[in-house]
């Protein structure tokens, strides 16, 4: 399988690397301001955005198509005055939709989201409607709108026409990024701030719905008016698991993008053929590049939300599966130092599995606790059992010693009875450092020597 | 009005009961009329291929944008009337179908409204795509070649519908990320998803692929008998749940925490919810397009908030509101046969949302401006009376009494003497008079103008609020008698009779009935013009 | 140590819980996001008392309430009310929620927010009857609000809408009121109303737990108090209770020890 997907990707082409281009221009160029979009929690603004454009280019073509008919723009005039006429018509509708969104919500006093849904619906049911009316002007129809054409980018000689658009927004977005970094983060982080700071927050919204719109329309007549929507957010959502920095999480989600468009091409020429070929069908062609790459961003996102380092649902529980080893492994020590205090293990050993069955866990973490203990070197097992060294004894004594200091802190400024003051002193002896446990022997000054329950607090070295 | 409340508080079961019962009523001349309508389908069958222009043919398939159909046409007269008198049968079903489509999810969309979570129904209608395709891809491994059947693909549409909102729900809980962009991530993949899986299955030779691309732009042009009854019996479940569920859904609507407290399994209802948008959303895809499908659900509910502020009667009106955008939508998109039904159908809702926007009964914009500028002329007239008492006041002071009746209605004074009271402009002041004049309150003689009998009355009340209002607020809210004018400026104007009869009460001691008390701050001329 | 200075030592909790006692909470902690909002809370609720819950912002007495009714997960412990988990015991708990707590845009009238109270007793899928709302009309009357039944509750006042609140746990008829900042922002008149209804509660012998804010009234309105930051602080009789050393000790700032310790467990991803 492996095998296939490889010659098949043997056969990549100057074309399949300009689709790959193409898409990733557009997907990295969405993700600029899809990272501030993510941020303000206005992500579906971004929907709403990419909806509406579509009716900005129609009207934009409309109005091109006039301007030629009275004389004022050559006919023949395309590419670049083109291109100029759609993202200013998609700018200004995008604008004017994210105002009457606005303007509903407050003065028609309708809750956001049905706002929001209302205005784009609407704007784009009109696009949709223009669309046919101009079909026969502007050579645009609701298929392209649907499935983008960037399998046509390499079509032709040099650079695409679409990479170079795609591209000169992505540096506009960058330098734009650039310039007004940090009033972009203050007004993103927190609005009221921001406009206390001089920074004009409401001018910034719009602005980056303007800069938003903008980028969708370059973006969607490659990859289509909904995928866009996936580039626009997946990849900055997968840098936001990544990273706490603003910083590199534009830098990441640009990674993000530029790699989801690669993988999504590569899957949409591989799969269908090997999937498709087990289902008994011989000669599918390959799928949508732009849907597979939205597909890739999801799942890239799906990945990091599993994987990421410190946010991924994965190495969390991981990590809550380690602290409990740990803590098991902490309680074993402190059981046995304990034991030895009261000497009963004065000739040096405990019986393990008495002493695995007195923890409060399971049996497979118990042993897993006892092994770590024995390889970090501070449990010797002997013929008798187990035994502390003397490094683990150091451990023991801070835990133990952590415990007494919390118990008698507790006692000190709560009303609990004495009874009540284990369970507590249990939970938060795992937490208490060497730095924490002198403070509580600060507070707790003269008293630190004994414990509520009249058991000596050990010293933090040993004196014996 | 009291009958009307009346019927607006009538339990929900006979509510729920009648609305049965009406469509038990819409449905026994459906079978009446099916043997009429087996014989039709054919006719329409072959109607709808030959409706190319209506569907959207993908892209590879073939040049559809022939330059003569996609012009706008203003339909005839004779297509009016023949649309509008539903003398055609396909038009005439296709009408019942999407009026129906559209009370069903009206009334979905208000508790979606209420619950806040409007966007999940775009999400359903985008994740629905893949699904389908799916579905198809089934259907053709099990019979190559044939029709495939529609409730196949609605239910492969549903399953990946339900998929989204359980991935929407997980990265939410599960994430760091918000619930926005959780429903943007979903949204975007799923379709993609699915356009991708639609741009292999057009590759696939034998199959019948003409279908499915009507589940994105939607084709109400295309329904058949069989569309039709589904569309009733969805129709039937959801009025049929949300009226026995009606308690249950306002509640939790409202208040999660309480209904959770009170026992209410509140997942359990908010599952049901999104079963239902789920259901609507799937059967209205093929009607207006899984992209704009959203809008059946939005758009009506929006609307109904307008006019009232009553949960069963929003659920009612947004029946009625979603049914009259569908059935006017298909009449229109009838009378122009070029364009699909799906947009035309929207921007109908997207009209009656602006109609309600402006002149909805409770919240809507005019009402709102009326009543605005009704107080506006209230805080006018209450400051103009006040300024003439207080000169009058003033004046008749120097004979050791305050005011007493007879000398508010006796003396004259001039506009110049009110123009300094207080900081109104020249042009203002005399439009106050002027209306002041029209309701009787003053009348004006060579420029002097007098307060009518009722106008003294009104001059006192007005006084009488504003100290009042005043001494409240030193003796019981600790205002500074120096700042108390503009505190009560503010809020006089907007008392109620009772809370004037409760400062009373409260302020009874040394303030003898229908007396108005001394001001308790001097009374300077507010400083001439502004 | 304060322990011994205290009076009224709390009850041991170990043994059988009486099932006279409207809220015993043994041995609680809740933890939001794994951090310990609140340590080992351990209470019983006398019968027939105005208890006020006390203590400084952040305190947990809002998660106090929301824990001992099962809206927000407790880490540890449990808590009865009459001797029986809450889930038996619905019918006898009312709750008054926080007033910010809801829409209060949402299209409902203030009889209807009442009835919501009743919604328990008519159960599943059946609607409100004339008879309820008889029912809620009553209780909108008890809290003075009957001339208000028919308003939409976005235009009534602060004070008013804590009534209907109100009227709407009296609806309930339950024999333990759990209350959240019913006095927050409400006006004189709403205050006295509250006030009355609470007596009038006490004098039929039912118990309420009020979240307060307002130091200077306990003594006037309640019988117990509760003084809570992060732990129990203090609990009894207020003469008792009620004193300058222990509100100190509540209000004088958190125990930065505890904080830290806290802050550590959620960094480190647990509790236990």
């Amino acid at each position: 399988m492996i095998r296939e997907a490889l010659d098949i990707l043997a056969g990549w082409s100057a074309i399949d690397l300009w689709i790959v281009v193409t898409g990733a221009l557009a997907a990295m160029a969405c993700a600029v301001p899809g990272c501030f979009l993510l941020l303000r929690r206005q992500s579906m603004m971004g929907d709403a955005l990419s909806h509406t454009s579509l009716l900005g280019v129609v009207l934009a073509f409309l109005a091109a198509d006039k301007l030629a008919d009275l004389g004022w723009l050559a006919p023949a005039a395309k590419g670049g005055v083109h291109h100029a006429i759609m993202v200013a018509g998609a700018m200004v509708v995008g604008l004017l939709a994210a105002i009457l969104t606005e303007w509903i919500q407050k003065r028609g006093r309708v809750e956001a989201s049905a706002a929001l849904g209302v205005v784009f619906t609407i704007f784009f049911a009109l696009g949709l409607l223009l669309v046919r009316v101009a079909a026969d002007k502007a050579h645009i129809d609701p298929d392209c709108v649907l499935y983008g054409t960037v399998e046509s980018a390499g079509i032709g000689d040099g650079v695409p026409e679409p990479a170079l658009v795609n591209g000169i927004v992505l540096l506009v977005n960058l330098a734009l990024v650039f310039l007004f970094f940090k009033e972009l983060r203050i007004s993103a982080f927190d609005p009221g701030l921001a406009t206390a700071l001089g920074v004009n927050a409401r001018a910034m919204h719009y602005a980056l719905m303007a800069v938003t719109a903008a980028t969708l329309v370059a973006a969607y007549e490659s990859v289509g008016v909904i995928v866009v929507v996936a580039m626009l957010i997946a990849p900055p959502a997968t840098a936001h698991l990544l990273t706490d920095r603003l910083g590199r999480m534009i830098l990441i989600s640009l990674v993000v993008a530029a790699v989801g468009a690669l993988l999504g091409h590569a899957m949409a020429v591989v799969l269908p053929r090997i999937v498709f070929a087990r289902l008994g069908y011989t000669t599918v062609g390959s799928a949508s590049s732009a849907g597979m790459m939205a597909v890739a961003s999801g799942l890239l996102f799906g990945a990091a939300a599993l994987f990421a380092p410190r946010h991924g649902v994965l190495s969390k529980s991981l990590a809550q599966w380690r602290l409990g080893l740990k803590i098991a492994a902490e309680d074993l020590l402190g059981l046995l130092y304990r034991l030895e205090e009261h000497g009963l293990s004065a000739h040096g050993a405990a019986a393990p599995d008495l002493l695995q069955r007195a923890l409060p866990v399971g049996r497979l973490t118990a042993a897993l606790a006892s092994w770590t203990l024995r390889r970090n070197g501070s449990l010797l097992v002997t013929a008798g059992g187990y035994r502390l060294t003397d490094k683990g004894r150091m451990a023991a004594r801070g835990l133990v010693r952590g415990h007494r200091l919390w118990e008698s802190y507790l006692a000190k400024h709560f009303p609990l009875p004495p009874d009540h003051l284990h369970a507590s002193a249990e939970m938060a002896e795992h937490y208490l450092g060497a730095q924490l446990r002198q403070e509580l022997a600060g507070e707790l000054a003269e008293t630190a020597k004994v414990d509520p329950h009249g058991r000596s607090i050990p010293g933090e070295k040993d004196k014996a | 009005m009291s009958r009307f409340r009346l019927a607006i508080r009538a339990p929900a079961a006979p509510c729920a009961a009648a609305i049965v019962f009406c469509l038990l009523l819409l449905a026994s001349p459906l079978r009446a009329a099916g043997e009429k309508f087996a014989a039709r389908q054919g006719e329409l069958a072959v109607a709808a291929q030959n409706d190319a222009p209506q569907r959207h043919v993908p892209r590879r398939d073939a040049d559809h944008h022939s330059l003569t159909d996609t012009r706008w046409q203003w339909p005839t007269w004779d297509d009016f009337v023949s649309v509008v008198s539903l003398r055609n049968v396909n038009t005439l079903w296709v009408l019942l179908g999407t009026t129906i489509l559209g009370v069903s999810a009206g009334v979905v969309g208000v508790f979606m409204l209420l619950r806040k979570r409007s966007l999940a129904g775009d999400v359903v209608g985008h994740a629905s795509l893949p699904g389908i395709a799916v579905a198809f891809l089934v259907c053709e491994a099990i019979s190559p070649g044939a029709e495939k059947s529609l409730p196949a693909l609605l239910v492969g549409a549903a399953v990946s519908g339900l998929a989204g909102v359980l991935c929407m729900a997980g990265i939410r809980r599960l994430t760091r990320i918000k619930e926005d962009a959780a429903l943007a991530i979903v949204l975007g993949t799923f379709f993609g998803l699915g356009i991708a899986l639609f741009t292999v299955l057009q590759s696939i030779p034998s199959g019948n692929q003409a279908g499915l691309d009507k589940f994105i732009f939607g084709n109400a042009a295309s329904m058949l008998g069989g569309d039709l009854w589904l569309l009733a019996i969805t129709a039937l479940v959801v009025l049929l749940s949300c009226a026995l569920l009606f308690k249950e859904l306002s509640l939790v609507c409202f208040d999660e925490d309480f209904a959770a407290v009170q026992g209410w399994p509140t997942f359990l209802v908010d599952t049901v919810l999104m079963g239902l948008v789920v259901l609507v959303a799937e059967v209205g895809a093929q009607t207006v397009g899984l992209i704009l499908v959203v809008a059946l659900l939005i758009v009506p509910a929006a609307a109904a908030r307008f006019w009232t502020q009553r949960v069963l009667v929003m659920t009612l009106l947004g029946a009625a509101l979603g049914g009259l955008s569908t059935g006017l939508g298909t009449i229109l998109s009838a009378l122009f046969p070029n364009f699909s039904a799906g947009p035309i159908i929207v921007l109908t809702g997207g009209a009656i949302f602006a109609v309600s926007l402006v002149f909805g009964a409770r919240r809507g914009m005019a009402w709102r401006l009326i009543t605005l500028i009704q107080m506006r002329n209230r805080v006018g007239r209450h400051d103009l009376l006040r300024a003439f008492y207080e000169a009058l006041e003033k004046s008749s002071a120097r004979n050791g009494k305050p005011a007493a009746a007879a000398a508010l209605t006796e003396r004259s004074i001039g506009l110049d003497d009110l123009l300094v009271r207080r900081r109104w402009s020249p042009p203002r002041l005399r439009r106050l008079v002027a209306a002041a004049r029209r309701q009787g309150l003053v009348v004006v003689d060579q420029k002097q103008l007098r307060l009518t009998e009722a106008g003294a009355a009104a001059a006192r009340r007005a006084a009488r609020n504003h100290r009042m209002w005043e001494l409240f607020l030193i003796q019981h809210a600790d205002v500074a008698p120096g700042r108390v004018d503009r505190y009560a400026d503010q809020i006089e104007h907007v008392l109620e009779p009772d809370v004037v009869r409760e400062l009373e009460d409260l302020l009874a001691r040394g303030y003898p009935e229908l007396a108005v008390p001394a001001s308790p701050h001097a009374l300077e001329p507010a400083g001439g013009k502004p | 140590m304060i322990t011994r200075t205290l009076p009224a030592p709390l009850p041991i909790s170990d043994q059988e819980h009486p099932g006279s006692c409207p809220l015993s909470i043994h041995d609680m902690t809740v933890a939001y996001h794994r951090r310990p909002v609140l340590w080992d809370i351990d209470y019983d609720a006398p019968p027939g008392k105005l208890i006020a819950i006390v203590g400084p912002n952040g305190s947990g007495k809002t998660t106090l309430i929301k824990a001992a009714l099962g809206l927000v997960p407790a880490a540890s412990g449990e808590v009865r009310f009459f001797g029986m988990r809450y889930a038996r015991q619905r019918g006898r708990v009312g709750y008054v929620p926080q007033r910010e707590s809801v829409d209060w845009d949402f299209p409902v009238s203030a009889l209807d927010v009442v009835a919501m109270g009743l919604y328990g007793r008519i159960g599943w899928c059946w609607p409100v009857t004339r008879r309820y709302q008889r029912e809620a009309l009553a209780a909108l009357a008890r809290v003075g609000m009957a001339d208000y039944a028919h308003r939409q509750i976005s235009q009534l006042s602060g004070g008013q809408q804590q009534r209907v609140f109100l009227a709407r746990a009296l609806a309930q008829s339950a024999d333990v009121y759990l209350m959240d900042e019913p006095f927050a922002g409400v006006d004189a008149a709403t205050e006295r109303a509250i006030v009355e209804i609470l007596r009038e509660l006490r004098s039929q012998g039912k118990t309420a737990l009020v979240v307060h804010h307002d130091l200077q009234t306990v003594t006037d309105y309640f019988d117990e108090v509760l003084l809570l930051n992060m732990r129990l602080i203090a609990a009894g009789p207020v003469e008792q209770v009620f004193t300058s050393e222990n509100l100190r000790k509540a209000y004088g700032g958190k125990l930065a020890l505890l904080d830290e310790v806290g802050h550590k467990m959620r960094l480190a991803g647990g509790g236990q």
